[in-house]
């Protein structure tokens, strides 16, 4: 369970970037943050995450939180799964290594999102996709129950950004509870129950996902002339977002 | 080897002599060179290589960075100092141990006060601070080579800032033992946790790991060993830079193992170095040229042949 209210923060000397944010995303759950570039979704991930600190309002988690980056280079060519196990940190002492217990819960946190055979291979030489599934493999390694994931499916070519989602799904399904922000408007449609949407004014607007979605809210959004189309799939109709080209 | 000959036979028999009572040694000069002269020496120069090595690797995973040695963090130059200073007031050998140790350590104090109230002191204000710090206490070290009386005290200067283990005794071994070998356990003992803080700060932080904290731990553990190893063998250059990649290469980026490899291969080539600099030529050579221009070339060729398996994209 995550739960914010009345969030704002600003950085030292600046406007702020958000303010009286509140969301709730109980276990099984997941909510999306959309928001045009710069407008603070990765601060509001961060400052859920604990890394920064809220000016106002107060960010509750119940156990750990799983922060899953945006994939990005390391120093060291670490193989995947010393990636994985250092999700293992916080029931790690200061002075003590993995145990075997560690490397395992590693290896079924690998497993669990099917990339156990990724295990041995080094981490820069992973493909985009493959490395945000390391990260989310992480994550998961932690035992936290809440997941933060900052633009998962940015920079993955279709298949693996179909990979990603459908993951999501289902370890939302399993309980856990995810907080993601994204680019794709179709993203959220498919993964989230609710949004939040920052848009730079101040004040975030957060509301379930089938209404915010809409043409008429993601125009204002993002200053572009958006269209909601429905589509039969299965049984059910979905709806797509699509945007028209000058 | 070197000015005074024993065959490695020889110098066998005298080791197993001294831990066996009874056991038969021939020759008593042979003996004194061996456990008197060389003996400490080699112990310090595993002492001093492997101290530096260790730190490098540390270091180097603390600032994400494959360019930093030992001297980044502003100590080795502190410590310059201190000593350079001892042997400006011409205080001793022991006023030159002490304030190469205590103003190694004051240059992390200064580093530390720096580096106060910046938001839990961000790595690139710690790297910023260190070179700062180390920039300062060089230009006193200028300061007190212009200083210095050119027919005595300046060269005794020049030659212990260029590195060299040609004093090593027993009492340079116990001086040496206790920080370098306290700050290579504690570095030891972190070195898993040194691949978190590896990841960079906030990769570390959202893991459940304290990165400012943790990165001091790092450096005040490095400060004691460089602190130790100025004190008593002067400024030896490369070691730090050189063997943690070479040790990288060997074992890989895991500090688990990296770190005790690194002690141990840059104990064995401080010993190389040190053989080689009291026998190629018939006056000793400062280690620490050597280090630099063996280290130098063996350092690029290694990296042009293995740039792209240990490195990302560096």
């Amino acid at each position: 369970m995550l739960e914010l209210d009345g969030v704002g923060f600003h950085y030292p000397r600046a406007d702020w970037v958000f303010r009286n944010v509140s969301l709730e995303v109980p276990p099984g759950c997941v909510t999306a943050v959309m928001g045009p570039n710069g407008r603070g979704k990765s601060t509001l991930l961060r400052c859920a995450a604990g890394l920064l600190s809220p000016q106002e309002g107060t960010v509750r988690v119940h156990g750990p939180v799983g922060f899953v980056p945006q994939a990005h280079g390391t120093a060291f060519a670490y193989r995947a799964i010393d990636m994985v196990v250092m999700g293992r940190v916080r029931q790690i002492g200061w002075f003590s290594t993995p145990g075997s217990d560690d490397w395992v819960a590693a290896h079924d946190a690998m497993e669990r999102i099917g990339i156990a055979h990724l295990r041995d291979r080094r981490f820069p030489q992973l493909s985009g996709g493959e490395q945000q599934l390391v990260l989310v493999a992480r994550a998961l390694a932690s035992e936290s129950a809440v997941l933060l994931l900052d633009e998962p499916t940015t920079g993955l070519d279709l298949h693996n950004q179909v990979r990603i989602l459908s993951l999501l799904r289902k370890l939302a399904a399993d309980g856990l509870a995810l907080l993601v922000s994204t680019h794709h408007p179709d993203h959220a449609l498919y993964l989230a129950t609710s949004v939040v949407l920052l848009d730079g004014s101040g004040t975030a607007v957060s509301g379930p996902a089938n209404r915010l979605l809409d043409d008429r809210t993601l125009s204002d959004l993002y200053g572009i002339d958006v269209a909601a189309v429905t589509y039969p799939d299965g049984n059910t109709m979905r709806r797509a977002i699509v945007t028209r080209y000058e | 080897m070197g000015r005074y000959g024993v065959p490695p036979g020889h110098v066998v028999d005298i080791l197993i002599g001294r831990l066996l009572p009874g056991h038969h040694v021939a020759d008593q000069t042979q003996q004194n060179v061996v456990l008197l002269v060389r003996l400490p020496r080699v112990l310090l120069a595993i002492l001093v290589g492997g101290g530096l090595a260790i730190t490098g690797a540390a270091l180097q995973a603390t600032f994400r960075n494959p360019l930093v040695s030992p001297e980044i963090i502003g100590v080795s130059s502190g410590a310059s100092f201190g000593g350079a200073l001892a042997l400006l007031l011409g205080l001793g050998w022991a006023a030159l141990v002490t304030g190469a140790f205590l103003f190694g350590l004051g240059a992390l104090c200064i580093l530390f006060l720096l580096t106060l109230g910046r938001g839990g002191a961000p790595m690139l204000m710690v790297v910023l601070g260190g070179v700062v710090t180390g920039s300062f206490f060089s230009a006193l070290v200028a300061l007190v080579t212009y200083l210095a009386d050119p027919y005595t005290t300046l060269p005794a200067i020049v030659f212990w800032l260029l590195g060299s283990l040609s004093a090593a005794s027993y009492t340079q071994v116990l001086v040496a033992v206790g920080p370098i070998m306290a700050g290579a356990v504690v570095l030891v003992l972190l070195r898993w946790r040194v691949n978190v803080l590896s990841l960079g700060d906030d990769d570390a932080k959202a893991l459940g790991v304290h990165p400012a904290r943790l990165r001091w731990a790092v450096l005040v553990a490095s400060a004691l060993v460089v602190a130790g190893a100025v004190a008593v063998s002067g400024v030896v250059t490369w070691v730090g830079l050189v063997i943690p990649h070479l040790a990288r290469m060997w074992v890989g980026p895991d500090h688990r193992t990296l770190l005790p490899v690194s002690f141990l291969l840059g104990g064995a080539y401080v010993v190389l170095i040190d053989t080689l600099a009291r026998s190629m030529t018939a006056s000793e050579i400062p280690l620490g040229v050597l280090t630099a221009m063996i280290g130098a070339p063996v350092f690029f060729a290694l990296l042009r042949r293995n740039r792209d398996r240990i490195w990302d994209g560096a």
